[in-house]
């Protein structure tokens, strides 16, 4: 069998650098989930709101964000409020500011999305028995559109989780870019490590998004 | 009606922002450029932190220098398996950082993010094998030389390609699309066939199969092929524009710029260069190259 270089993994503290740059990327994508989220939901239902000035402002705010790509963002928060402002953010609040920005006008039009499905009738029922529009949306409308998001936020937040390695490009060490580190600190001792390295960052990855995926089964099952 | 209201109010919101970002940006880039160049007009002693960069002086004070390397381009800049910092412009930064008696915050970069690094002062000094050109050098400035890079041409050890007027009519050279061995090529010598790959990996089969009679590519990735791999020999070990790789700072970092250049002169008499490159070129590209790549006191021979 050849060698597919996996050695090269417990070379010194090769192996310990790699699960901290997977730290670094779980960090900061699990932050810009939980911002994402919350803000999201908020996002979501503002957006349902029939007012055109705000309409429009989160149309404009969802259209930047499908249309840039994050690597540009990236260098627009990292490098560009300080060319332009002198700001010094670091690195990992730009990472996170960029994540949650991208992530807040996703799942806010996934929420939308979701309330949208929701039939009239919920609403009009809610309404027949008494209840305002806060409670309407907070015990009729709120948890019905959950159940229906769950399936479309965990390929939203797996996109984000595999997305952090473009953080490579403002300097943040994560998991990927430890890996190409330690291929190319061994491209002469072991020329095919590159193979090994990368399975074990695949299986890494998937490590992380898998319990996300079977929690998502396991609420849907649940709330179903 | 009022849907298609929206929709058209919407989208003239968009573009009226979109063309508004863009002027703004263009605007505020301007307004910068011209703070910087109003900054270091007024005061002679100026701040370099209102400049978008620190002075010699600040970065002292300060007690780290904060130092942009490649973090994975073996054997030049690369993290060692403890997780150090290593290579041939590491053990340059490692002497900067020694002889201004600061601490060095190593800050791994990309190539495509060298240039912005420096403009927005983030780091203090690119040392991530940055090779001088006449575009760069209007956006950054380059202290002295330290290293040469040149194209190099490799081909069997029983026919040995040493000019390229001996390549014949019929005979092809291997190359890599979009490279500066292909530029160069492609201009100063049009009769000369070649055969073009996208990836090192493919060139490298290729040339192994005796598909072409040399492979023209940069002089040290030809070098480290001959050592790594028997049977082959750099018959034109530099060739065209030789081109030179320094350090750089941030456009106007005047006395950074010159405690560099005065350090890059004096290390020249201990011959700092060509133990850096024994310390770590030495595995890759053999004793015999020491003298076409390293540049030694900043003077290109």
């Amino acid at each position: 069998m050849a060698n597919l270089g996996i050695d090269v993994l417990f070379k010194g503290t090769n192996f310990l650098r790699l699960l901290q740059g997977l730290w670094v990327s779980v960090e900061i994508s699990l932050v810009s989930v939980a911002i994402s989220i919350i803000l999201g939901l908020l996002v979501g239902v503002l957006m349902t709101l029939n007012k055109l000035w705000l309409k429009a402002i989160l149309k404009i705010y969802l259209e930047i964000v499908r249309i840039m790509p994050q690597m540009v963002l990236l260098f627009i928060v990292y490098f560009g409020t300080t060319r332009v402002f002198g700001w010094d953010i670091t690195a990992e609040a730009a990472a996170i500011f960029v994540f949650s920005f991208w992530g807040v006008a996703e799942m806010g039009d996934l929420v939308r999305g979701s309330i949208k499905s929701i039939p009239k009738i919920q609403f009009e029922s809610a309404y027949a028995l008494g209840m305002d529009k806060k409670q309407t949306y907070f015990y009729i409308i709120l948890p019905q559109t959950i159940r229906r998001l769950i399936p479309l936020s965990i390929n939203l937040i797996t996109r984000m989780i595999k997305t952090t390695s473009l953080v490579m490009m403002i300097g943040i060490v994560e998991v990927l870019k430890v890996a190409q580190q330690i291929i190319e600190a061994n491209r002469k001792a072991s020329p095919n490590a590159a193979f090994g390295v990368f399975a074990v960052v695949f299986l890494l990855y998937f490590i992380v998004c898998w319990p996300i995926s079977r929690l998502a089964v396991y609420l849907e099952k649940r709330w179903a | 009606m009022r849907n298609k209201l929206l929709k058209r109010l919407t989208s003239g919101l968009l573009i009226t922002a979109l063309t508004a970002a863009t002027f703004t940006a263009c605007g505020s880039s301007d307004n910068s450029a011209a703070t910087l160049d109003a900054g270091t007009t007024d005061s002679s002693k100026e701040t370099g932190s209102a400049a978008g960069f620190r002075t010699l002086d600040e970065i002292k004070e300060s007690g780290t220098i904060n130092i942009g390397v490649f973090s994975d381009k073996s054997p030049f800049g690369y993290v060692d398996e403890n997780g150090e910092y290593a290579g041939y412009d590491v053990y340059f930064a490692e002497r900067i950082g020694k002889d201004l008696g600061v601490e060095i915050n190593y800050v791994s970069t990309e190539a495509a993010n060298r240039i912005e690094y420096l403009q927005t002062g983030k780091v203090d000094i690119i040392l991530a094998n940055f090779t001088v050109t006449e575009e760069r050098a209007q956006e950054v400035d380059f202290a002295l030389p330290y290293m040469n890079v040149a194209l190099g041409v490799v081909s069997p050890s029983d026919a040995v390609v040493e000019s390229l007027d001996d390549i014949g009519a019929d005979d092809q050279v291997i190359v890599i699309s979009g490279t500066t061995a292909e530029t160069y090529l492609t201009k100063n010598y049009p009769d000369i066939k070649l055969q073009k790959y996208d990836a090192y990996a493919e060139a490298k089969t290729a040339f192994e199969n005796g598909n072409g009679v040399a492979w023209a590519n940069d002089n040290t990735e030809v070098i480290a092929f001959s050592i790594e791999n028997e049977g082959y020999t750099v018959g034109i070990p530099s060739l065209g524009d030789n081109d030179t790789i320094a350090p750089a700072v941030t456009k106007g970092n005047e006395t950074l710029l010159t405690w560099l250049n005065d350090e890059i002169t004096s290390l020249g008499d201990e011959q700092f260069f060509h133990a850096d490159y024994e310390a770590t070129l030495l595995d890759t590209y053999g004793a015999d190259y020491e003298d076409t790549l390293v540049v030694e006191g900043g003077k290109v021979q």
